[in-house]
């Protein structure tokens, strides 16, 4: 019973609670520009960033699929690979400097593309610093160790 | 001698060119509740009228309390800029013919901005942008006594972007202005671009800088929703890269 008569009272209410003298609030845009919006930066970080893209994508699609047929292609394909296999190419500073490049543009590329997603999607201003605060730390994890693993890499480990 | 023709012409207007179409808007009145609720009204309505036409009929014959902005009717003030069908266009340039009349023609207002009353936004936001890029002529020095003059390709040059007429459809439908509202949005770009690229105009470094900023064109990332939705035909991608371009030539 009390089921019922529930939702025609809050109707009731609802229409009540609105009216000429007391409007609905209305949605606000969701940060709408105000004396409190960020003032200008006057940086060319963006210009820089977005140029980034560009140059980087065109290095890396060379990089990439290069170090995809390398791997898994050519000379017997991905059951070839081991750490001897490891070992012999990064005997060579050619390779070590290709994949320490590919490493580092491939993780700045990716760090920026997702730092544009998370700007473009994360509506609420603490969402979207703690993921990128997240995104960052991966990124400068992952960067480091790589960097850290060729230069030191020593293929008599026991 | 001439019955045939006259008979033709009776039939003809015998014949109603009228037929019934189902408006389905998105109506809001936050005096009544803070709910959105579809409305369907159903219109007789000649097939070659505008939509415009068609809300016309829905005011001032159904319900006088629906609400929308619309001033000329004659797709050069930009006021009636709403969601047909889920695209962004002037309800005064839309004929009912074009749109699938058999099914109900959803009407709503523009997304992005904040919605005041049915189809109805606020447009304060849009117009900041617009006056953050100073979309008036800045000179140095004296002015002279007689007109400034310009050759004709130095005319068309920005000769697209003059085309605006600040009717929002393409800021709004352009998924980067959705998300905060922070982005400057396609129209304040467009009219930077018509100054930036004026021969007689000395403050383009200026607004490159407004525009090189993280809320600048930077962020635009080329869906071209901004020129699908234009109904002037600007190409608004266009003038953006273009900005950009401007931008990183300036710089190296």
């Amino acid at each position: 019973m009390s089921a019922e008569t529930t939702p025609a009272t809050a109707a009731a209410a609802d229409a009540s609670r609105f009216g000429v003298d007391n409007p609905a609030p209305v949605i606000e845009a969701p940060r709408k520009r105000t004396k409190k919006s960020p003032k200008t930066t006057r940086t060319n970080f963006e210009l820089y960033g977005w140029l980034f893209m560009r140059l980087s994508g065109i290095v890396l699609v060379v990089l990439v699929l290069g170090h995809l047929l390398i791997q898994l292609v050519l000379d017997g394909g991905v059951s070839k690979i081991g750490f001897a296999f490891v070992a012999g190419r990064w005997a060579s500073p050619f390779w070590q400097a290709w994949d320490l490049v590919m490493l580092w543009l491939a993780m700045l590329h990716g760090a920026n593309g997702l730092r544009t997603v998370i700007n473009d999607y994360a509506e609420r201003a603490t969402t979207r610093f703690w993921l990128k605060n997240l995104l960052y730390a991966a990124t400068v994890f992952t960067v480091l160790l790589g960097t850290l693993v060729i230069f030191t890499f020593d293929p008599n480990i026991r | 001698m001439s019955t045939a023709t006259l008979d033709k012409v009776e039939a003809d207007s015998a014949a109603s060119p009228y037929i019934t179409v189902t408006f389905r808007v998105r109506r809001f009145n936050p005096e009544v509740s803070d709910e959105v609720t579809w409305q369907d009204f159903e219109v007789e309505i000649d097939p070659k009228e505008r939509v415009l036409d068609g809300l016309h009929k829905i005011k001032w014959d159904v319900d006088g309390s629906l609400t929308f902005r619309r001033s000329c009717a004659h797709g050069i003030c930009g006021s009636d800029a709403m969601r047909i069908n889920g695209k962004n266009r002037l309800a005064c340039k839309t004929l009912i013919k074009d749109l699938n009349p058999s099914k109900p023609i959803t009407v709503e207002p523009i997304k992005g901005l904040t919605v005041l009353k049915d189809l109805v936004v606020d447009m304060e936001p849009f117009f900041q942008a617009y006056r953050d890029v100073m979309p008036f002529l800045i000179t140095k020095g004296n002015e002279p006594t007689r007109e400034r003059l310009q050759s004709a390709e130095d005319r068309e040059r920005f000769d697209d972007t003059t085309k605006c007429i600040l009717c929002a459809a393409c800021t709004s439908s352009c998924p980067v202005f959705w998300n905060d509202g922070q982005y400057f949005g396609p129209a304040a770009i467009v009219n930077a671009h018509r100054f930036i690229f004026d021969s007689r105009d000395e403050a383009g470094e200026q607004r490159l800088e407004i525009l090189n900023d993280k809320d600048g064109v930077w962020r635009c990332r080329t869906t071209f929703n901004c020129t699908d939705a234009c109904p002037r035909g600007i190409e608004v991608t266009k003038a953006i890269q273009e900005v950009k371009r401007a931008l990183i030539t300036r710089r190296f």
